[in-house]
């Protein structure tokens, strides 16, 4: 029988065929996760000690990736729920991979801690023994809660597309087709069903924030409530909140690209919706260096000592050449990047004339900046205080900076996806080094001094079973935000379709503030 | 006594310094046994506990080596097994008891526990025995009365009240057992730096 070729078609694709690419893919990110476990199994075996951590730096790269899976895992639930909730009808197309995002990132995170445990067979103490008073327990309530809740919102806007998959993947294998009839749940999309789906999801919709923000505060609040310096702060759990979210916009525009590449969804994500959610980027990178400038400031303008330990490494010790590179390449680069071709719409006159000069003026950029980035924090210790070099430097770096993004407005202009993409890109990158930025130098600089102690055991470098577990951790993250892909449709279909989508272009004016 | 793993110092000796005019001094740092102890307080799982006697010990049987304790100590008092430690015939003997502190193993917290098992039998606990200068008092605080490897009693209030003792970083609100009396009327010189 011939049917008509429709929108919805090219969303079937990737669940009928596996290319030789994918299964090549797969094969790769497995070998990565089999590195993964074996090393795993050499700390299993050998104990903590063949990571870098020691006693004064006892928590390190696990704990980071542990934060960083926990924030990007509220792209989903968090941004689509809010969206949701708002009536944002342009979200429709996005919906399901950022909450795909949200449970595979829960389940890649969590376990982080029990990688990092020394006794990781004693799991279930933490149910057998638990204590209410340890935010450790109030962490494992509320990622349990999340994940539960989390996939229950993954799941019910999916039923009317698995009965889709079921009705109409007829020639897929057995095992296939058997998980499309059982999680159809005999959907037949009645107006009766519909209407309790709807409300089903509406009301997940609404209980998921609260637990989503819950989650991302008690995750600072393992830190917040220590004595430690540069961890003891009230703002934490709002920070750590408006960060997870942050980058987790940034994670689910980078997943829209590489879907919309992939798998040809030019038709459904379109340049609207990478301009919103750049914009909704904007507003949390901006949120974010507020808070991150109110709690350096905060810390600074007091002279505790403790305090003073750790901003010295951040700002010209250890720590300082991650720290600047994080605000200035991580936060401030991409607001400009996001930014800037909204705001200046007229083409930049002078460089437009004088193309020529632009390889020169880049290149005279970049060499102002390698050169003041890589130059020593200070030209000399005992001119420190009187001194104008720091600003010197700095103000050289933000205008070089500066040159080059005046430089590139045109190519943003014209790009604006991959302006929106690479923005995403460094700042989760920006987001890891935070993570890390927070938990390291805090360790570095204990209440009591660090004496007679070999250097290692105060400093801290990952090993390479640190790595291979974080690469095992990427990799598995992606293959199964793969495998969820290539088994169910990407991209709502009930919610795109028919009426649906004729509401969303409806409503088009509206959303493309 | 304790056969401490390589690596551990239940009591560290720090070389401290108050500020640029006054002398350094040693300054020993055992656990400081809080009656507000911030490492029990976040133990998910109770294997650090405060005891009625005002002992703070770690179960190693239950401890999921999560080292949160060791995050919310202020006082750096406490000490991950990083590795198996090493062994001898005399530990692995011992059985495992909470007042022991071994057979160490991996993957789990250690600290100063005040030697239980001595002051059951009525010593002294060894940080007090080894110390040659007889600086270190030991005592119940209920019945007032410190000792020291000399067999010096005295009473703690009055020691504390008359010597102007402190104890480390009790701004923080940890309430810590131990008690330090400050430098005076040096018998030996003060440490250099």
């Amino acid at each position: 029988m011939f049917r008509q070729p429709t929108r919805e078609d090219i969303l079937f694709e990737p669940l009928k065929s596996n290319s030789l690419k994918f299964y090549g893919f797969v094969a790769l990110l497995l070998a990565v996760i089999g590195w993964a476990a074996y090393a795993y199994y050499v700390q299993l075996r050998d104990g903590l000690g063949v990571t870098g951590l020691r006693d004064y730096v006892f928590w390190g790269i696990y704990m980071t990736n542990f934060v960083f899976f926990i924030g990007i895992s509220h792209a989903g639930t968090l941004i689509s729920a809010i969206l949701r909730v708002t009536g944002a009808e342009w979200r429709r197309p996005i919906t399901r991979m950022a909450e795909a995002i949200t449970v595979f990132a829960l389940l890649i995170g969590g376990p982080m801690i029990i990688i990092d445990m020394g006794h990781p067979e004693r799991l279930l103490n933490l149910l057998r023994y638990g204590r209410f008073q340890s935010p450790i327990l109030w962490d494992l309530i509320s990622i349990a809660t999340y994940i539960t809740g989390s996939l229950m919102y993954l799941y019910l806007p999916m039923i009317p597309d698995l009965a889709q998959c079921r009705d109409r993947l007829t020639d897929a294998p057995a095992w296939k087709r058997f998980i499309y009839r059982t999680l159809a749940l005999g959907w037949r999309g009645g107006e009766e069903q519909k209407h309790k789906l709807e409300r089903g999801v509406a009301i997940m919709a609404v209980l998921i924030i609260p637990v989503a923000v819950s989650v991302h505060t008690v995750v600072s609040w393992i830190f917040g409530m220590t004595l430690r310096p540069g961890w003891h702060s009230t703002i934490f759990g709002p920070y750590f909140v408006v960060g997870a979210i942050f980058s987790g916009i940034a994670a689910l525009l980078l997943a829209m690209a590489i879907f919309r590449k992939v798998y040809h969804l030019e038709a459904y994500l379109e340049d609207k919706h990478f301009r919103n959610l750049g914009l909704l980027l904007l507003v949390m990178d901006i949120v974010y260096i507020y808070f991150t400038l109110s709690e350096y400031l905060t810390m600074i303008y007091g002279n505790d000592v403790a305090d003073q330990r750790v901003l010295q490494l951040l700002f010209t010790g250890d720590f300082a050449m991650a720290f600047w590179a994080m605000i200035l390449v991580g936060f401030l680069l991409p607001a400009f990047m996001l930014g800037l071709p909204n705001l200046i719409t007229v083409a930049p006159r002078p460089t437009a004339r004088l193309t020529v000069l632009r390889p020169f003026v880049a290149m005279g950029a970049l060499a102002v900046f390698a050169v003041m980035a890589f130059s020593p924090a200070s030209a000399s210790a005992s001119f420190q205080l009187v001194s104008l070099w720091p600003v010197v430097r700095m103000l050289s770096i933000v205008v070089a900076l500066g040159g080059l993004l005046w430089l590139a407005l045109p190519w943003m202009r014209a790009h604006s996806i991959a302006t929106i993409v690479i923005a995403s890109i460094l700042i989760n990158l920006a987001m890891w080094l935070k993570r890390y930025i927070i938990i390291v130098p805090t360790l570095y600089s204990p209440r009591t001094p660090i004496q007679d102690v070999p250097w290692e055991w105060a400093h801290y470098a990952p090993t390479w079973v640190e790595w291979s577990i974080t690469a095992g951790a990427f990799a598995m993250f992606i293959l199964l935000y793969t495998l969820f892909s290539k088994m169910f449709p990407i991209v709502s279909i009930w919610e795109t379709s028919g009426e649906e989508h004729a509401a969303a272009h409806g409503a088009k004016g509206e959303a493309n503030v | 006594m304790h056969f401490v793993p390589p690596g551990q110092e239940w009591i560290k000796v720090f070389k401290n310094r108050d500020n640029h005019v006054a002398d350094a001094y040693w300054f020993p740092r055992p656990c400081m046994q809080c009656d507000n102890s911030p490492c029990a307080k976040v133990c998910p799982v109770g294997a650090t506990f405060k005891r009625e006697d005002g002992i703070v010990l770690v179960d190693q049987e239950r401890c999921i080596g999560c080292r949160y304790c060791i995050a919310a100590c202020p006082y750096g008092s406490r000490s991950f097994n990083w590795v198996e430690p090493p062994h001898t015939p005399q530990e692995l003997a011992a059985k495992y008891s909470v007042e022991l502190n071994y057979p160490h193993r991996k993957g789990v917290v250690e600290k100063c526990i005040f030697c239980p098992t001595l002051a059951r039998e009525g010593k002294l606990p060894a940080c007090a025995q080894a110390c040659t200068m007889n600086a270190i008092y030991f005592g119940d605080q209920v019945e007032d009365v410190v000792t020291n490897h000399a067999g010096v009693s005295v009473s703690f209030t009055q020691l504390i009240r008359e010597k102007g003792g402190f104890s480390f970083m009790e701004d923080l609100g940890t309430e810590p057992r131990v008690w330090y009396l400050p430098p005076r009327d040096r018998v030996y010189a003060a440490p250099k730096g």
